[in-house]
């Protein structure tokens, strides 16, 4: 049947993903997708204008550096495009680790660079004060809601999440924190402005907590 | 504050899981991918996957394996065996691992390390030190899998792994490998304290104490093991509770 075949040909590539993972290059998206397929979310992983636009809301992940990961954002013409769909249109968005330090004005790793200025705000190393904080700071930590919002109803008592940074986001506006960790020096563990939800915490390797908060993204209404 | 981490560590061998002792007299204990379940039940924080006879065939079996836990399990994934090149890594973390660890490689071509970090951070790069401590009390660097000995100072060898960039060091010593005796206190007391990154202590964990002692009396980060969880009715979930209830910071 070939009309049939043609249709649902068709009826693939037209198809809507709720979510689009966007793929620049920097860590392990796939994760986000394994975690996103085990709650039953349709998702992609794309650098695609055209799919990224036809999905309902976006999900930057990453792990690695800031200036690297900025230039390949540039690189593959995503500044552009993520500017134009959360931005202009405000779809919901997700941003994940390296995902959530971009959204700042300037990135400070390994030199300065210029980041999405979504967030006002900057991106400095972790300076833990005392001895005995190792860096990167790995594992699991917990997380104190400045503000309680509905992107982190329905965590465990112990609000645990795991992490792998050295550096951290610094809000201008205290308006746009939410959640915050702690290393020996208070850090910025999440951040929320509008339809912009950012984690410096991996929800998609943080069990039981990790996958109520993608959850919780996808069921987000802005 | 940072939760001290439990690691159940999965020896992989032609597809199975196997324990051993003192790396040798390997046993089979079952299906890994089943058995990474059941520690994603449990709790456990990390899960480590180490091919003890990497080969290419193994390689696909391992990636396999890596690819069916990271569909369930939402937790840090590390993978170690045979990995000698940044495309090794690249493959594994392409599948769903979120670090690698590194051990034969280390000492033959440490340049994988530096290379490794500034490639994909060094976050993802893990370098696993096995050891053996000889009778006049000095200490051995051992790679491929504890077959072979190498005239290299386990401490000199850390040190320069950590100036190449490595994130985490995995510390096994061989004789306590196993054996279910407790780990290897002094030594590990020694490292965890002078390098700056984490340390994850392996290699001896029989009791509920062992883990204890070492989390409580050095600065390691992590304890890993594999026998008490294959041997004994122990789990990650006794085990976060017995050290929660004995003052140890850990998720519970």
């Amino acid at each position: 049947m070939p009309g049939l075949a043609a249709a649902l040909n068709e009826g693939w590539h037209n198809s809507k993903y709720m979510i689009a993972i966007i793929d620049y290059g920097m860590g392990n998206k796939h994760s986000v997708y394994n975690a996103l397929k085990y709650i039953a979310v349709d998702s992609i992983i794309t650098r695609d204008a055209g799919e990224i636009s036809r999905a309902e809301r976006i999900i930057l992940p990453g792990v690695g550096a800031f200036g690297a990961a900025m230039e390949n954002l540039r690189q593959f013409g995503l500044e552009d495009i993520l500017h134009e769909e959360v931005i202009v249109k405000g779809k919901p968005f997700l941003g994940i680790c390296l995902g959530m330090q971009l959204l700042a004005e300037t990135g400070t790793e390994k030199g300065l660079f210029k980041g999405l200025g979504w967030i006002a705000g900057d991106v400095v190393k972790l300076q833990p004060a005392g001895t005995g904080f190792k860096l990167p700071h790995v594992g699991w930590n917990d997380i104190e809601l400045v503000r309680d919002v509905g992107l982190f109803k329905g965590l465990k008592k112990e609000k645990a999440f795991y992490y792998v940074h050295s550096y951290a986001m610094r809000p201008a506006d205290e308006n746009d924190l939410v959640a915050t960790g702690n290393y020996g020096v208070d850090f910025t563990a999440a951040v929320l402005k509008n339809n912009i939800f950012a984690t410096q915490f991996h929800p998609e390797k943080s069990q039981k907590n990790g996958l109520t908060v993608l959850e919780n993204f996808v069921d987000w209404r802005v | 504050m940072l939760k001290k981490r439990i690691i159940p560590a999965l020896l992989l061998k032609d597809g199975r899981m196997v324990k051993g002792k003192n790396f040798s007299q390997f046993r089979d204990v079952g299906n890994p991918v089943t058995a990474a379940r059941v520690y994603n039940a449990q709790k456990a924080d990390e899960l480590v996957f180490l091919d003890i006879c990497p080969t290419r065939e193994s390689r696909q079996v391992v990636c396999h394996i890596i690819e069916e836990a990271a569909c369930e399990c939402f937790m840090p994934l590390t993978v170690g065996g045979g990995i000698s090149s940044c495309e090794d890594i690249k493959d594994f973390l392409d599948i769903g691992a979120d670090k690698v660890a590194i051990n034969s490689a280390a000492v033959r071509n440490p340049e994988l390390i530096r290379e490794g970090a500034e490639m994909f951070g060094d976050q993802c790069i893990v370098v696993s030190v096995d050891y053996k401590t000889r009778s006049d009390g000095t200490r051995r660097v051992y790679i491929d899998s504890g077959k072979t000995e190498v005239d290299l100072d386990p401490w000199e060898h850390i040190q320069r792994c950590t100036a190449l960039g490595a994130g985490e060091i995995m510390l096994t010593s061989i004789d306590h490998e196993g054996m279910m005796q407790g780990y290897d206190m002094d030594f590990i007391a020694m490292v965890s304290g002078m390098i700056d990154v984490p340390l994850i202590a392996n290699g001896g964990a029989g009791r509920l104490e062992d883990f204890k002692q070492v989390l409580a009396e050095t600065r390691a980060s992590a304890v890993a093991a594999s026998s008490i969880f294959h041997f004994t009715d122990q789990s990650p979930i006794k085990t976060r509770f017995f050290l929660s209830n004995n003052g140890v910071n850990v998720r519970v």
